[in-house]
């Protein structure tokens, strides 16, 4: 059976829940063969090997590691040249797009992003779905030339833990010089909130203008539910929450169990970002806020009566 | 300092966006259309650094050295306004490749093209792009082009400066912000954090109108019809449908109960 590249999203070696989700969608195509950059494969090893992969290759290499998306380019095209695999996933964050993008003229291959399923076709073709118009459409496509490349958005599949061999495999690489011309000289590591990751969560608590820059109700109320934080882009631009939370269409898409927007009025650049949630709540004084017009339920009220009251609630019904 | 700045006509993201039914392309020419509001944030970037190296040249600019900001597009006739609205906000010149042969390329061609403008306007110092189009969405034309051109990529922006010949950005990801430098020539995309795109003034919009622009063919640019365009993407979509309208749920008022109501409302949908 041919292989399937899966691309490693790892943060020094604790692996990325899109991963085990890659790792599964591999496994209707091929058979996984993780590529892992950087250092940490020995906390990884065990993650990856648990959903499947049946060969890890590894790389550690300053002059991968140092540069910016082209020199993991070059590691993938080589890969796709010596194992002719069946199919490349990445996941679907800006970084993994443009090692994809670069990939795809490297290999003279069809690209599909943020697909949100995909499945074998026949003759080795492989389907995706994708959401298109800010979640207005639902588009069906494939790749037609070389090798499908396809970045796959979060909570797209179920991880299935299926024990894969992980069998290593040190890649040799050669960097050209050209690949190395964009060099990261610092990186300031952002403080881990102790909360979900925003794409991957199961649900998501938004605030906006109308927190008024205080999102303490909101924190607590996402805290009750094990949920995420969000901010809306006006929150943002004001200073109030960092742009790595901002959900809209110049932030973060996510396709969340539950998304609560509070204080968010729900402009197209918002809804652009949570449209194809399965449940979405708000809670706005605003009763023509365009928000409501996508809510499953909708509270139209204060935002630090109505939050904290829920919050309460949430806490005495787990017990 | 030469800088080219890659701009897209987009369909309006407030109108009723569509696919053409004949070929599931997107629909261009049936909804209204404008500039791509991220690009406006790649032709501020532009305009301040030129401004910045003509300010600190001193009061008489040498015309040996003055800067150019060319803004360039791949788009039916109506993208023109793409490149007119970047002149009125202080762009000096447009390029405009337009040919029939082009509709329904997919990014992996539109990077073919922009690549070949970008070489017969006279491979600039440094390409400037938005961080992704509002259509598409995709974020990867920069890298494709970046390759195409064997330029280093410092991408996705948020802190943009140039000195001596090195272009530097401060690039926030999920989990860490870096800084990234570059050797000019190179290509930079830029997100909406970087700046405050300027209105056009009266003085910008009348200004504009006398600025040059050129249209390009495909035949202008050496490039075969045949490897652009619908049938030689890379990749096809078979069919696309609307989603559903969301069916308007249960919205109450707040009457000292609403919290627990919304609990309540959890509770039942066992999301809790």
């Amino acid at each position: 059976m041919a292989e399937v590249l899966v691309l490693v999203d790892h943060i020094d070696g604790v692996v990325r829940k899109t991963t085990a989700e890659l790792l599964t969608i591999a496994r209707r195509l091929g058979e996984p063969s993780a590529v892992f950059i950087g250092a940490g494969l020995d906390a990884a090893k065990q993650t990856l090997a648990q959903y499947g992969a049946e060969k890890v290759y590894r790389v550690e290499s300053a002059d991968v590691m140092d540069y910016l998306v082209a020199p993991v380019a070059e590691v993938l095209a080589a890969l796709v040249a010596s194992a002719a695999p069946a199919a490349v996933l990445v996941s679907s964050s800006p970084g993994h797009k443009e090692i994809a993008a670069r990939l795809a003229i490297k290999t003279g291959s069809g690209l599909i992003t943020d697909a949100v399923d995909v499945q074998a076709g026949e003759g080795g073709t492989v389907r995706t779905t994708q959401s298109a118009f800010a979640g207005g459409f639902t588009v069906r496509a494939t790749v037609t030339k070389g090798t499908p490349i396809v970045a796959v958005k979060p909570n797209s599949a179920a991880p299935e833990a299926v024990s894969g061999a992980a069998v290593e495999q040190v890649l040799e690489v050669s960097i050209s010089e050209t690949a190395k011309k964009a060099r990261i000289i610092d990186s300031q590591p952002r403080a881990a909130s102790g909360r979900p990751e925003l794409t991957e969560a199961a649900i998501v608590v938004s605030g906006g203008r109308g927190t008024g820059g205080d999102f303490s109700v909101v924190e607590e109320f996402a805290d009750s539910l094990g949920a995420a934080v969000g901010a809306s882009r006006a929150a943002v631009d004001a200073g109030w929450y960092p742009h790595s939370n901002q959900v809209g269409q110049t932030g973060k898409q996510v396709s969340p169990q539950l998304y609560v927007a509070a204080g968010i009025s729900g402009a197209i650049q918002h809804r652009a970002g949570m449209r194809t949630s399965k449940t979405i709540i708000a809670i706005n004084k605003d009763e023509e806020a365009p928000i409501f017009e996508l809510v499953d339920f909708g509270v139209v009220g204060d935002l630090f009566t109505v939050l904290p009251q829920a919050t309460k609630a949430v806490n005495a019904a787990k017990g | 300092m030469n800088i080219v700045v890659c701009v897209k006509y987009v369909p309006d993201a407030t109108s009723d966006r569509t696919f053409n039914e004949s070929d599931n392309t997107t629909d261009r020419l049936g909804v209204d259309g404008l500039l791509s509001e991220l690009d406006e944030y790649a032709i501020e970037a532009a305009l301040k650094l030129v401004e910045s190296a003509a300010g600190s040249e001193g009061a008489e600019a040498d015309p040996a050295h003055s800067s150019t900001v060319t803004v360039l597009t791949v788009g039916p006739d109506k993208a023109a306004d793409a490149i007119k609205k970047a002149l009125q906000m202080g762009a000096d010149a447009g390029v405009h490749v337009k040919d029939e042969a082009i509709h329904g390329s997919d990014a992996v061609a539109t990077s073919l093209i922009l690549a070949e403008a970008v070489k017969k306007i006279g491979n600039p110092d440094l390409i400037l792009t938005g961080m992704a189009s509002t259509d598409g969405t995709m974020g990867v034309v920069p890298a494709m082009l970046a390759e195409r051109l064997g330029l280093p990529q410092a991408t996705l922006a948020s802190e943009l400066t140039v000195e001596g010949g090195t272009a530097t950005i401060r690039r926030d990801g999920d989990v860490a912000s870096e800084t990234i430098t570059a050797s000019l020539p190179a290509l930079v995309s830029v997100t909406d954090q970087i700046n405050e795109p300027r209105y056009p003034s009266f003085k910008g919009i009348m200004a504009a109108k006398k600025k040059p622009v050129e249209t390009w063919s495909l035949a202008d640019l050496g490039i075969d019809v045949g490897s652009v365009g619908l049938a030689a993407a890379w990749t096809t979509v078979e069919s696309f449908a609307r989603r559903p309208p969301r069916v308007h749920g249960q919205v109450v008022t707040d009457e000292g109960d609403g919290g627990t109501k919304l609990a309540e409302f959890l509770s039942a949908q066992k999301l809790i």
